[in-house]
């Protein structure tokens, strides 16, 4: 499909939002990824998402690094200014594009070569410097756009489709950046829209930094049964720690929620999450408590999903630095050149 | 047990008489407190109207190793180095005997003479200046430490006497510097004057060797590069500095931050319109200005010839993706870490060419002090306009080293140029907008910032191919346009970059091509070639790529010296491959040992190729 051009056509009857854009105006370009491809879920997650709680196009940047995931971007928010970086290093783009203007919503989007082998440095040091952005790593544990070599987050013992078994511990994007601070992180299937599409909404709407670890199966080189980045091994051993609901700020909450089970986290800018049936003792503000799930469900071969962890006391960039309120890509002359009178008290200085 | 001897006998030759006109060094241990005490020495000599320039010469490394700082005083303004001392400061025991054998006959050497002088460093023909150092600061300062860093103070006193700086700017200077922390004032003017007393009272003082007040600093300043770049950042309107540590280019973002703490706050708020990164690494640190440069803010890394070679994958991206950012480069010795703490003009051709595929970069090369500020806050105007990286050449010694140079300058009337950006209702009235379309038919195209208008500009920028409107493309024709616009914008750079300082053309037959630090020396190499009748014009480069006034200069004269402070002549190659001269109307001039060129090596090299050029006008003289 991908050599056509994506007809423009709109039907007249499509659903508007409540800034008046359809679901079509958060589209992107045909995609060019491999039929069945777990990451065109995720732009499809990615536009309902958007759609869904009215973001205005424009006002999001969408930045990349390189690699199937990379493509991404593309696909999605055509009205966004989008950037498709250099291998691994998304996340300092990002940072430059975040320190810039902070009125605009950032989505980095990054793979597990991207982000856990080339970028592992890049993404330790984004999540220490909290940049206000939400983060995807779309995870297939494959290297596709060079023809399914293993990456990092390949579990010990999983094997592509050319049989090639990972004789390494994986790296765990989600305890990682757990560890390392990050103040929103979840892990999703791109398979499990229903569970996704809000975790995205309220990790666009976290202050601070949001993690979303997704996994994405690459059908083509490691969709097999021995690879646990696969479908049939995501499916079966696939746990939601809590059925996820978001409700953005301007929204009624209409759903009634039973008490005791549920959880309700009130976002800065007054979203609101819902965590339902929430498994036993599982506690999204206790950091320790959720690595200790994760790593639990993960010694039983299984995937712990759903909004891992949440902190919402801690500081962005902007507020550690202690930054102007306007963006600085706004700030002219006036605000910035102390003019030649202070320079003429600055040359006595060096006399 | 090697022979001691507590005076060395006097000197059996003249000593020398120079007044204002000579080169006093100092050999410390680094770490030893000495680079402040020496820096008082060279600003009361600057204060006293005298031109003079300090050279640090050091280790990397923080304590324990050898370090030297070389004052030349001249009062004709020949600030280069120099490589006969007059007066040595001997305060270093693992490189003494060095130190002393550079001194030249009739020359002098201070040191510390609470230990007798190994016999094996006396020289006859050099005047010592022996001052119980140790043995006066254990009798006056009870604290240990001061009674190490006060030895430096001590014989900074002891100067004055002996070269007749006037005391009263000393004791001002001190002031100045412990503003704030007065307590320190007394124990600093009570070392001074402790070291000025003992000079006075056991050596003839003034010597013959001397200071006398001048005039010739008037309306000057004394700064190193450095500062004056990370303060050009400030003027310029950088709010965003992404860096890695590396020397010698730290003290950009050292000055940046101290000016942005002072001018960079909001009066009403108390907030900060700067943001200081200190990356991961130097690939994370242009990443980060690069970032920051898309999103329309202005930012800048300042890094070495190592943290350039980790910027070239991003370096090319920028060129290609057509993203202003800038880089300050400040160099040193390669190749690998080479020597990290001394001067080369060695990356010439890395940054030109810098990253992978057909890329060429903006060079530009500030020669002064004061051109360091200028530089630093024109490559924020150039890089918006021409939306790609510009890198301002620097090197260690101009970066580190104060320099005497014209007071800063500021026209309040000037505005930033931001170049082609598009607002909104611009958006508005363009049916068509593509992001690298080349409108106005001087390879600039027209750039949006995010978040600008909800329905027009938007646009995907990438390292991958494009075409005019930014969409990938595999088509190599489409390519192919694209990398000839950006051919093309390369010429119209040279509206916007500074044009080459050339001497009042006197159609002498010989010339003299150099860039940035090597500036300081072309005076001194042009009086002293006078003085035996030989008369060259020179030229110094600001830019890359070149204007056609380089090559016409270089055309205009029989044969032109080029001045490379590296092993393979980069700035000749350079001109050779994008100006297209003759490669035999250019000789070269090289020096890679670490330090600046000295005036007396160009000088020499020049005499020395002489008699082959100047056979045929021999034969008719």
């Amino acid at each position: 499909m991908s050599y056509i051009n994506k007809p423009k056509f709109k039907h007249p009857q499509l659903k508007t939002n409540e800034i008046g854009l359809t679901r079509r105006d958060y589209e992107g370009t045909l995609t060019t990824l491999c039929a069945g491809c777990g990451h065109d879920s995720i732009s499809a997650a990615i536009i309902q998402a958007a759609a869904d709680m009215a973001l205005e196009p424009h006002r999001v940047a969408k930045i990349s690094g390189i690699g199937c995931s990379s493509k991404i971007p593309s696909y999605f928010l055509s009205k966004s200014h989008g950037f498709n970086s250099v291998h691994g290093r998304m996340p300092s783009v990002a940072t430059g594009a975040n320190i810039a203007n902070k009125d605009l919503d950032y989505v980095g989007i990054s793979g597990d070569g991207d982000s856990a082998s080339i970028g592992l440095g890049q993404f330790c040091h984004i999540v220490r410097r909290r940049i206000n952005m939400l983060y995807i790593v779309a995870n297939n544990g494959t290297y596709g756009l060079t023809k399914g070599q293993l990456s990092a987050t390949a579990d010990l013992g999983s094997k592509t489709k050319s049989g090639e078994e990972s004789l390494y511990d994986n790296i765990d994007m989600a305890t990682l950046a757990i560890e390392l601070g990050a103040s929103f992180v979840a892990r999703s299937f791109s398979g499990d829209k229903q569970q996704l599409i809000p975790l995205i909404q309220a990790g666009l709407k976290h202050k601070g930094f949001a993690f979303i670890d997704i996994v994405s199966p690459c059908v083509t080189f490691n969709n097999t049964d021995f690879s646990t980045h696969g479908y049939k091994n995501t499916w079966e051993n696939y746990i939601a720690l809590s059925e996820v609901d978001f409700v953005p700020m301007r929204e009624e909450i209409t759903t009634s929620y039973s008490a005791g089970k549920a959880k309700e986290i009130t976002l800065h800018d007054g979203s609101v999450i819902h965590l339902q049936k929430t498994s036993n003792n599982y506690d999204p503000y206790d950091k320790e408590n959720a690595l200790h799930h994760i790593n639990k469900y993960k010694k039983q071969g299984q995937i712990a999903t759903g909004l891992l962890y949440i902190n919402q006391s801690t500081s962005d960039l902007h507020e550690l630095q202690d930054t102007v309120d306007k963006p600085f890509n706004t700030l002219g002359n006036h605000d910035l050149c102390p003019g030649n009178e202070v320079l003429t008290d600055i040359n006595e200085t060096f006399r | 047990m090697p022979e001691l001897v507590s005076v060395p006998t006097p000197t059996k030759i003249q000593p020398i008489t120079k007044i204002n006109n000579f080169v006093v060094k100092f050999a410390n241990v680094n770490g030893s407190g000495s680079a402040s005490a020496n820096n008082m020495f060279a600003k009361s000599v600057f204060r006293m109207g005298i031109p003079m320039s300090p050279h640090n010469i050091f280790p990397s490394n923080i304590q324990g190793l050898p370090t030297w700082y070389e004052v030349r005083i001249s009062e004709d303004g020949y600030l280069g180095r120099r490589d006969n001392v007059d007066l040595m400061i001997a305060m270093n025991e693992q490189t003494i005997e060095e130190d002393i054998n550079t001194v030249v006959p009739g020359g002098y050497v201070l040191y510390d003479s609470s230990k007798a002088l190994a016999n094996r460093l006396i020289r006859e023909d050099v005047n010592y200046l022996p001052i119980p150092l140790k043995d006066i600061c254990l009798r006056e300062f009870p604290n240990p430490t001061q009674r190490q860093l006060f030895k430096n103070i001590v014989y900074v006193g002891a100067l004055a006497a002996f070269l007749n700086i006037d005391f009263k700017i000393l004791t001002a200077m001190v002031s100045d510097q412990f503003r704030g922390k007065e307590k320190l004032i007394l124990p600093n003017i009570h070392a001074l004057e402790l070291g000025h007393q003992y000079a006075s009272d056991n050596f003839k003082c003034p010597l013959r060797l001397r200071l006398k007040r001048s005039n010739k600093n008037k309306g000057k300043i004394l700064m190193d590069g450095n500062t004056a770049v990370g303060l050009g950042c400030v003027y310029g309107g950088a709010t965003i500095a992404s860096w890695y540590p590396i020397t010698p280019s730290t003290s950009v973002v050292d000055s940046f931050g101290k000016y942005c703490k002072r001018l960079r706050i909001d009066p009403g708020t108390g907030k900060k319109k700067y943001s200081i990164i200190q990356a991961e690494d130097e690939l994370a640190a242009i990443g980060i200005a690069i970032g920051a440069g898309w999103n329309g803010a202005r930012a800048f890394t300042a890094t070495s010839g190592p943290g350039v070679s980790l910027m070239q994958e991003f370096l090319g991206l920028a060129y290609f993706s057509e993203v202003p950012v800038v880089l300050f480069n400040i160099q040193r010795v390669g190749p690998s870490t080479g020597m990290p703490t001394r001067t080369q003009q060695g990356d010439l051709l890395s940054c030109a060419y810098a990253s992978h595929g057909d890329t060429k970069h903006i060079l530009l090369f500030p020669a002064t002090p004061k051109e360091c500020f200028e530089y630093a806050a024109d490559s924020f105007d150039i890089a918006d306009r021409l939306q790609t990286p510009v890198i301002v050449m620097s090197d260690l010694e101009l970066g580190m080293n104060e320099q005497i140079c014209d007071q800063l300058v500021w026209d309040d009337k000037r505005a930033y140029d931001r170049g082609k950006v598009l607002t909104s209702d611009q958006l508005e009235e363009i049916e068509d907008y593509g992001r690298y379309q080349d409108v106005d038919a001087d390879g600039i195209p027209y750039r949006t910032y995010p978040g600008t208008n909800a329905n027009k500009g938007s646009y995907f920028t990438r390292g991958s191919s494009h075409d005019a409107n930014a969409a990938y493309t595999e088509d190599g024709n489409v390519y192919a346009e694209v990398m000839d616009r950006l051919a093309r914008k390369f010429k119209t750079a040279l509206t916007y970059l500074p044009e080459p300082e050339i001497s009042d053309m006197k159609k002498e037959k010989l010339g003299i091509v150099f860039i940035g630090s090597t500036n300081i020396v072309i005076q001194e190499v042009l009086d002293d070639l006078g003085k035996k009748d030989l008369s060259l014009d020179t030229m110094c480069i600001k830019a890359f790529p070149f204007h056609k006034s380089v090559k016409t200069f270089i055309d205009n004269h029989d044969l032109v010296y080029v001045i490379d402070q590296n092993r393979d002549a980069q700035l000749k190659s350079l001109l050779k491959l994008e100006s297209n001269i003759n490669e035999e109307k250019m000789l070269s001039i090289k020096n890679y040992n670490g330090v600046l060129i000295t005036a007396e090596a160009i000088k020499q090299a020049i005499l020395d190729s002489m008699p082959n050029l100047l056979k045929t006008s021999e034969a008719s003289a």
